[in-house]
């Protein structure tokens, strides 16, 4: 999409408010409501989007006069941007807007969130308002050879011959990448880079002709990309391998359902064939996992799952509420405990097997 | 001798002149300084009470002048009836001289004690005599006369009855001179002020040593003097009703049913039955043990209160709040009138005003403000009965705070108007504890106090309102002028905007292809009625609606719409013109509305 196009939506937005307060009306936004409880599965796409329900933000508090007010400054900013074929992180958006007296953001989060707002609000990816998160050191190993164009022009790698051990670097924007060829059945997906290391380090990826995905943690949005790609352009089973804990269930859930915060793009991120691997609650008593005890905050967490309507149904009810009887969880490298060729030779193999995917 | 018979030389009967002339504190004359408000008072309630009986508007003038280092001339003038001058020197020259002292009404005056002891006490201390000009209509002169009262005798002693002409057509003017200071000048304005607030058909003027002051009247209603009733059965008391028995010649039945309010053939029938007493029995043939059953009968027996409506005169609710709002332009005002009750067979009713805010002091205690039959109570506020009932009252429980009387900016006026006010003293200063009196000021005053309540949390809450709305107003400027800056267009005019949020009237003007549109929009809360003009050369013959008065002035008209909007109604006009020329509102205050005219 162009930067023409792009500016022309920003500045539709200060018009509307343009004539709202030339009107002498009350400038207002109109906002899909961003919360668990406003998000529907959508059958076509089978991801979980946002639903009807909206929020109207009008400027007549003083809160959020001063949001709609930051907005503008954010448009105003965006706007000059573009017009100078500039880019930014969010990060140095959020310190930009130091400067902005009345218009200043409390903490990243919020021109984070604002930015979001604003891709609701035009229809478009922050791509295209030339913003761009901070690297974050997601990476991809194994039998895939990719072009990616760059700002120093066009690279061929392949992302077990060209790369180091850490593997291919994720790059922010997913779209300037072309698959060229792969020699992959599946893609394995993980939280940890432990995991990751352990599965290159054992050959599981040439073995089992997997494609190894670092997720480093919750996933970013370009991570959630390139898995989606990779299943919908190259037809490869996407599988996700996570600690046992509420929060790892989490990252599953962004991958396969689509995140609550970026439910607009849930047709381009969300993975909705994605399975889930593991760990299970019932793998740890199953397979004896070394565990901790639940936290307090873990508990909440899975009982905030249950209310969850992407974790409604019978599996993770029982998964979870197993969970809660058992009162434990476990981390991925747990099954170290049980030698380390362990995870490679016994538990994905029969895991993946049960599962379809071998 | 005998002692008796030395005591019995020295032993005689003393005049009521005398008396007074030893007891002055009991009518109102215990220091010099009061004596100029005691007859200031004295004199102006008079003059009310004769207008009221005239029905007449009183138009009254009162002067303090100083005449020399401590002697000071008090001059009363009215337009009321004026007093025949054959009882003139009665009037102003015997104490205990009066038209009212025998009836049962409310009135301001009673015992006609008030302005002869002014007269009294001139002479006591000036020894001048009082000078009075009375005239009783257009058909007669005025009469001049100089009085005294011979102090051995309580007679009037007339030093000059001349016929003199007169500006007035009725009414009387007293001036008499006395000993006193002005150091209590403050409270003798307050007096009036206070009179005034409590008869808003009088108009008083008054020059206090020079200086004047005028308490115009707000109201045109003439009040008519309350009409006396028979005495109610219930509190009369030996001595009366012996008299009253005493002087009649009719029968007991027929004696019960006249004499008395109230009683009816059968309530007459059942005291009787009670008392053990014939009906068809002389009244005046009763034996002193007779008239004791009887009085005992007339006790026991049900009678229903006794007619309050036509011996009372009560100020009513919306005469005490213009009356207060005149004079302390409060922020909040509400009024109550009590439904009559009856105390010892007198009948009575208690009216009260709260206000608060406005010119009142914001620190302090509350004015109170006491009033008996209309007469404002200046002295031994800590011995009324009112006092004692409104520090009665939990004022913490409707949003003041309290040391026994309220504080902060509240004025509080009790009124208690009866037919014989039980006041502690002949100084009329202060009322008596009576508790059916004193449970009706509570009642009345607890329920002003949940008025009071409701507007203060609605004034809080206002005003938390207007502080978001401030801060919302402090942002817009600078969205106007980003959005602009974005849109690449000159910076909106957000005053409409801004009138919106602070929930002010807007008006607009704006043309559009000759044709001018006049929108009014009402973003307060409560309906208004509000009057537009617009000034400009555009005739406006096709305007819709039609204006409600057009005036040509030089080459532009001048076209004024009336309307009414409701809070958040918006209203507008419509006609084909230049749009060129001005445009106001009327009916709100300045800053709750906005002008804008879109075509300059």
């Amino acid at each position: 999409m162009s930067d023409e196009f792009t500016t022309k939506r920003l500045v539709e937005m200060a018009e509307q408010w343009y004539r709202q307060m030339d009107d002498g009306q009350v400038p207002y936004i109109r906002l899909p409501t961003r919360t668990k409880q406003n998000i529907e599965y959508d059958e076509k796409s089978q991801v979980w989007k946002y639903g009807d329900r909206q929020t109207l933000r009008s400027a007549n508090t003083e809160k959020s006069a001063r949001h709609i007010l930051k907005m503008a400054y954010v448009i105003s900013f965006l706007k000059q941007q573009l017009a100078e074929n500039r880019s930014s992180t969010l990060r140095e958006m959020y310190y930009i807007s130091e400067g902005w007296n009345k218009a200043k953001f409390g903490a990243q989060d919020e021109s984070n969130h604002m930015i979001e707002d604003l891709e609701i609000l035009c229809d478009l990816q922050r791509e295209a308002f030339h913003l761009r998160p901070e690297e974050n050191g997601a990476s991809v190993y194994g039998a895939l050879e990719i072009k990616e164009k760059t700002r120093r022009g066009e690279r061929r790698i392949h992302c077990r011959e060209d790369v180091g051990e850490a593997g291919y670097s994720i790059p922010n924007n997913v779209e300037n990448l072309e698959f060229i060829d792969h020699d992959a059945k599946f893609v394995i997906a993980m939280e940890t880079g432990g995991m990751y290391a352990r599965l290159m380090e054992n050959g599981f990826d040439e073995e089992y002709n997997a494609i190894l995905v670092h997720l480093k943690g919750q996933p970013a949005r370009s991570t959630r990309r390139l898995l989606k790609r990779l299943n919908g352009e190259l037809n490869l089973p996407v599988v996700v391998f996570t600690d046992g804990d509420p929060w790892s269930y989490r990252i599953y859930a962004s991958v396969a359902y689509g995140s609550i915060k970026a439910a607009h793009m849930s047709e381009l991120l969300a993975t909705p064939g994605a399975q889930f691997v593991g760990v299970r609650p019932s793998d740890i008593s199953r397979y004896d996992l070394p565990a901790d005890h639940l936290t307090e905050g873990d508990i909440a967490a899975l009982k905030a799952e249950l209310t969850d309507p992407r974790f409604d149904s019978d599996y993770w009810r029982d998964e979870i509420n197993l969970q809660l009887k058992l009162g434990v969880k476990s981390e991925q490298q747990a099954f170290a405990s049980r030698g380390l060729e362990f995870v490679t030779k016994e538990y994905l193999p029969e895991r993946l097997s049960e599962m379809g995917v071998l | 001798m005998v002692l008796a018979e030395e005591l019995a030389a020295e032993q005689r009967s003393i005049s009521v002149a005398e008396f007074f002339e030893k007891n002055k504190h009991l009518l109102g004359f215990d220091s010099p300084t009061r004596g100029i408000i005691t007859t200031v008072k004295e004199a102006v309630d008079n003059s009310l009470d004769a207008c009221e009986e005239a029905e007449v508007l009183p138009d009254i003038f009162v002067a303090v002048r100083k005449m020399d280092s401590d002697v000071y001339r008090i001059t009363v003038e009215d337009n009321g009836p004026g007093i025949m001058p054959d009882k003139v020197p009665f009037v102003f020259g015997k104490l205990l001289y009066g038209s009212r002292f025998h009836q049962i009404r409310q009135s301001r005056g009673q015992q006609g004690i008030g302005i002869s002891a002014a007269v009294l006490y001139a002479q006591l201390t000036t020894g001048k005599p009082a000078e009075v000009i009375s005239r009783t209509g257009a058909g007669s002169r005025a009469h001049h006369f100089r009085l005294m009262i011979k102090t051995e005798t309580n007679e009037p002693e007339v030093l000059l009855d001349e016929e003199i002409d007169w500006e007035r057509i009725h009414g009387t003017r007293v001036q008499v001179e006395f000993t006193s200071t002005m150091a209590a000048r403050k409270r003798l304005i307050d007096y009036l002020r206070y009179t005034a607030v409590v008869n808003p058909h009088a108009r008083i003027r008054a020059e206090i040593e020079g200086e004047p002051h005028t308490f115009e009247r707000v109201s045109d209603e003439v009040l008519s003097a309350p009409k006396a009733i028979a005495p109610h059965p219930y509190g009369i008391e030996f001595g009366t009703l012996k008299r009253m028995a005493d002087t009649s010649d009719d029968d007991l039945g027929n004696f019960l049913i006249q004499g008395f309010s109230r009683v009816g053939r059968k309530s007459a029938d059942e005291i009787l039955a009670v008392a053990g007493l014939k009906g068809s029995k002389k009244a005046k043939a009763l034996s002193s043990e007779e008239t004791k059953a009887l009085l005992s009968a007339m006790q026991t027996v049900h009678i229903p209160p006794p007619p309050a409506s036509q011996c009372l005169s009560p100020i009513g609710e919306e005469m005490m709040v213009r009356g207060i709002d005149r004079e302390f332009g409060p922020d909040f005002v509400k009024a109550r009138t009590r439904k009559s009750q009856v105390y010892s067979g007198h009948p009575f009713i208690v009216e009260t005003a709260l206000c608060y805010g406005g010119r009142l002091e914001a620190e302090g205690p509350a004015r109170l403000l006491r009033f008996a039959n209309r007469v404002p109570l200046l002295y031994q506020q800590g011995a009324c009965a009112i006092t004692a009932a409104v520090s009665e009252v939990n004022w913490k429980s409707y949003g003041l705070s309290q040391q026994a009387l309220p504080t902060g900016p509240v004025l509080i006026l009790v009124h208690v108007a009866s037919t014989n006010v039980p006041f502690t003293s002949e100084s009329k200063d202060a009322v008596a504890a009576i508790p059916e009196i004193r449970r009706e000021v509570v009642l009345a005053l607890q329920d002003l106090g949940r008025d009071l309540k409701t507007f203060l949390n609605r004034r809080d809450r206002n005003k938390q309102e207007e502080g978001r709305a401030r801060a919302v107003c402090s942002i817009l400027p600078d969205l106007a002028e980003k959005v602009a800056e974005v849109v690449e267009k000159p910076v909106p005019d957000i005053s409409p905007l801004e009138g919106r949020i602070m929930h002010k009237v807007v008006a607009k003007k704006k043309t559009t292809n000759g044709v001018v549109e006049i929108s009014i929009h009402n973003y307060t809360h409560a309906p208004l009625s509000l009057t537009l003009y617009n000034l400009s050369p555009d005739e406006a013959g096709d305007a819709v609606p039609a204006p409600d008065f057009v005036d040509k002035i030089g080459e532009e008209y001048n076209k004024v719409w009336k309307c009414m909007i409701d809070g958040g109604g918006s209203w507008s006009v419509k006609y084909t013109g230049s749009g060129v020329g001005m445009i106001d509102i009327r009916g709100v205050d300045e800053n709750k509305k906005t002008v804008v005219d879109l075509d300059v």
